[in-house]
């Protein structure tokens, strides 16, 4: 089982999965962001009655409608891959990955798809308050799609409520709560969705800014502008704290990943976190904390990570060599472990075709003992438990950076437009412009992040990628990879040039909404 | 309340969900339906733009029930997650594929700057009602004349055709169940024309494609219930779930299961009593007849697909690997936790139908379109 894994197939199986969740991922941030301001605005609309409020909602509401069906479009890709692509992983985690998948569609995809076709189609059906409660309906059957999604995601990365059971050779759910409220599964959610507000708010402010610039549709911009810079700041603040959250959970459950986020091979007491730095080409490989240059404020990894200013956070090395005064086992002991725990399991299987209960209990107390370390059974070489630090490092420095940098732009807009002067600033402006692409940016170096530095794992510990792949000619997965890139590719510049057209005519112009 | 029910209760009571949810899936293929039509149904610009607001505005409905599918395929029937879609691995991405481009084609259409240019995107509309609906209805094939492949003592699936799912095509009653889906979602596809344009032109040519398609859809139909019935079956005995081969299975079961029986019965007789109302009393209302219809005979196909002992994803070289609903299925823990969100399925369907009435009150014609913001 070992020496069968087909490198090539691994990868292009993983290349797959990545550009169908970063195009996926261009979409969905501002379809959770937008949808809830699209309902405010439309909030005053009915509460005020004033018909500007009403031409707001609906051009946005236009803009969202071409996002929201490319959104769907890659969406469905990523669902079914589970089962493609992913086949083994999808047997293994089935009986508790695939609950919140199917809660997902019963309880939000229809909510959003019924009342998405009320908004677009019901302004003269049905009565203004119950359009409302379509918008606000749509805003939350999106944000509640994601909780599910990111609750399986979560699971992955900290699998809790279950049992491997040797019968199956499966993970089966045991405490649906605990899958549901797991620490990680909360804190993803709410740092995923409160960074994709930041995102849409971004995105509000950037257009209005270019009409601010042409000096087209003031009030509609600078309405826009207050709204989304409220709710950006709001939500940026939020983010900052949930992210801490975050990285508190990486540190308890993914140390090798917080080791690559910060660059960090040796571990120490008493860390200090990197602002930002660029570490040498070689620090890899001589496994030394070796930066061209960085600022670093002392002790605050530690703090962040451990909650505790003297805390010892483990670098790369003691992960894969292994730390006996920090009680930190080593790589090649856990993957002892875990052929043991695969060897006992096959004992297991075989004794029980051949009725000999007394062997059989034997071998399950063997894997029962040693199942948690199952994943590392499969792996050939201590190296293999690191992600890619660099790019773990700089997508991690990225996200971290930009979002004070949003920050800082929230309060800026919020404070020139509240005093009426963001009109004259036009360096301003056209920072705000370019701000629209960062926030992408830093949305998708966030799953980057998650998603490389929990590598080599599909399941935290349990299955490695390698193993979790559908078993398939490389070939095929790579024809599947241009397929889908060809296609998402020509989709994205459409939608791209559909939004940015739809921005040029403005509100009035575009008959065809 | 769903703790105490029995293991197999649960197993069964998943599978009429999920068979329910096929079931209106392909009730809502009227969309892909309509999609092949709009050039045989219009004459002109006008024509075509009703007819592609009238089923632009559905989509989503059908396109939600195949995700809602696929997410309780997972949850409740794992294995056949893994073994089907891991394994037929060409036949689920060509009809991944023909969704995918249906998704933005009626948004991006009709907008400036769309790169493409509207005739494209019609032409994915067209291929996602024809080649996407075709290859479902082989797929759904497969549930009853098998597969090849094996799982091995981890449950890995190892398929044992090069072509991985699209040798599904040369099996002639997986072709004749994919003609039929097509030739039936083409009709309801029509009926639901008539029902929803307000245009005497648009609902004349309809009815003769009723008519037409009605003849396609008896022929195929017919062929692959004969077939069905005639051809060897799998099934799997209770008490040790070896898999042998049984001859004339689905008639047994037919006959086995009377209740199926009537609802495949009852299903029949409301699609045939939905055209002729359509063809000869010139009735707007056949799509709630043939819809219903089709439910119910979906329902009943998939019910003999996988109740009374039946495999019903089948590997036709390996019988022992061959999946039936209670070696494929999740824990009994996983299967009553979602029995309990299952409970909210009515509560969808109300809302739904709530949904459907305020956007339909009034039918499609040009002051309606006029009046309309978001046009396709």
């Amino acid at each position: 089982m070992i020496t069968d894994i087909d490198i090539a197939l691994v990868d292009w199986s993983r290349a797959q999965f990545a550009l169908t969740a970063i195009y996926h991922w261009f979409f969905v941030p501002l379809t959770l962001g937008l949808s809830f301001m699209i309902a405010i605005m439309e909030t005053i609309y009915v509460r005020t009655g004033n018909e500007e409020w009403k031409r707001i909602t609906k051009f946005w509401m236009k803009l969202f409608g071409v996002n929201f069906a490319i959104g769907v479009a890659t969406g469905i890709i990523l669902e079914f891959e589970f089962g493609t692509n992913w086949s083994n992983y999808s047997w293994f985690v089935g009986d508790i990955f695939g609950a919140p998948l199917a809660i997902e569609g019963i309880l939000a995809f229809f909510l959003e798809s019924t009342f998405i076709a009320v908004m677009f189609f019901g302004w003269k059906k049905v009565s203004k308050k119950f359009h409302l409660l379509s918008s606000w309906l749509v805003a939350f059957g999106s944000n509640l799609s994601a909780l599910w999604i990111l609750v399986a995601n979560s699971w992955m990365q900290y699998p809790v409520g279950m049992e491997l059971n040797p019968d199956t050779v499966r993970s089966e759910m045991i405490g649906f709560w605990d899958v549901l409220l797991s620490p990680v599964a909360v804190n993803k959610f709410l740092h995923t969705i409160s960074s994709s507000y930041v995102v849409a708010a971004l995105f509000i402010i950037g257009v209005s800014s270019w009409y601010l610039l042409k000096k087209r549709e003031l009030l509609l911009a600078s309405r826009s502008i207050v709204l989304a810079s409220v709710f950006g700041l709001l939500s940026a603040l939020f983010t900052a704290i949930t992210g801490d959250g975050s990285a508190y959970m990486v540190a308890q459950k993914q140390p090798a990943k917080l080791a690559a986020m910060e660059g960090l091979y040796q571990g120490k007491s008493g860390a200090g976190l990197i602002i930002f730095g660029v570490p040498k080409a070689d620090a890899h490989k001589n496994r030394e904390d070796n930066f061209h240059f960085k600022f670093e404020v002392p002790k605050v990894l530690s703090l962040l990570g451990y909650r505790s200013v003297d805390a010892f956070v483990p670098g790369i090395k003691d992960l894969t060599d292994g730390n006996k005064e920090q009680q930190i086992m080593s790589a090649s002991e856990k993957m002892e472990k875990g052929r043991l725990a695969l060897t006992s399991l096959r004992s297991f299987k075989e004794f029980k075709k051949q009725n000999n209960q007394a062997k059989a209990d034997s071998a399950l107390s063997i894997f029962r003992a040693n199942a948690q370390y199952m994943g590392y059974g499969y792996l050939n070489n201590p190296d293999s438990i690191i992600p890619n630090v660099p790019l773990t490092f700089y997508s991690f420095h990225i996200m971290v950076g930009l979002g004070a940098l949003f920050i800082l732009l929230f309060m800026t807009t919020l404070y020139l437009s509240l005093k009426n002067k963001l009109c004259n600033k036009k360096l301003l402006l056209k920072l705000l412009i370019l701000s629209l692409p960062l926030g992408y940016v830093a949305s998708e170096s966030g799953w980057i992040v998650a998603e490389v530095g929990r590598q080599p794992w599909a399941i935290q510990d349990l299955m490695p990628v390698s193993v979790a792949t559908t078993h398939i000619d490389a070939t095929a997965v790579m024809t599947t990879f241009i397929l889908f890139a060809v296609l998402f590719t020509v989709l994205l510049i459409a939608e791209i040039k559909i939004m940015l057209t739809q921005i040029k005519i403005g509100p009035e112009g575009g008959k065809n909404v | 309340m769903f703790e105490s029910c029995t293991y197999l209760f649960l197993q069964q009571y998943w599978w009429i969900i999920v068979s329910l949810l096929a079931a209106f899936f392909i009730f809502l293929t009227f969309v892909q339906g309509g999609q092949t039509l709009f050039g045989a149904l219009s004459t002109n610009e006008d024509e075509k733009t009703m007819l592609i607001n009238a089923i632009g505005r559905k989509w989503e409905f059908t396109f939600t029930t195949l995700v809602t599918f696929g997410g309780a395929m997972f949850a409740a029937f794992p294995k056949f997650y893994s073994t089907s879609f891991g394994g037929a691995y060409w036949l689920w991405i060509a009809i991944l594929f023909c969704f995918v481009i249906q998704a933005v084609s009626y948004e991006f259409r009709k907008k400036p700057g769309n790169v493409l240019g509207a005739k494209t995107y019609e032409i994915f509309l067209y291929i996602n009602g024809s080649i996407g609906i075709f290859l479902i209805g082989v797929a759904v094939g497969t549930f009853f004349t098998g597969s090849d492949f094996v799982l091995n003592e981890f449950n890995q699936v190892a398929w044992l055709n090069k072509t991985r799912g699209l040798e599904a095509v040369f099996n002639f009653q997986n072709v004749a169940l994919g003609l039929t889906v097509f030739s039936l979602s083409r009709i309801l596809g029509a009926q639901y024309f008539i029902n929803s344009i307000d245009n005497d032109n648009i609902a004349t040519r309809s009815r003769r494609q009723v008519g037409y398609n009605t003849l396609l859809f008896l022929v195929f139909f017919l062929i692959f219930v004969f077939m069905l019935l005639l051809n060897d079956g799998f099934s799997y005995t209770q008490d040790n779930g070896l898999v042998s081969k049984a001859s004339n299975k689905y008639f047994h079961n037919l006959i086995e299961m009377p209740v199926v029986m009537l609802l495949f019965i009852m299903g029949v007789l409301l699609v045939l009593s939905g055209i002729l109302i359509t063809w000869f009393k010139k009735s707007t209302k056949g799509i709630w007849f043939s819809g219903s219809g089709t439910i119910l005979t979906v329902l009943a196909l998939l019910l003999l697909a996988g109740f009374n002992n039946t495999c019903f994803y089948p590997s036709a070289t390996y019988l022992q690997s061959s999946l039936t609903i209670e070696n494929s299925s999740s824990s009994k823990f996983t299967l009553a936790v979602m029995s309990y969100v299952s409970l909210f399925i009515p509560f969808v369907l109300l809302y739904m139908i709530f949904a459907w009435k305020a956007i339909n009150k009034k039918r499609i014609n040009h002051e309606e379109l006029s009046e309309t913001d978001h046009k396709y």
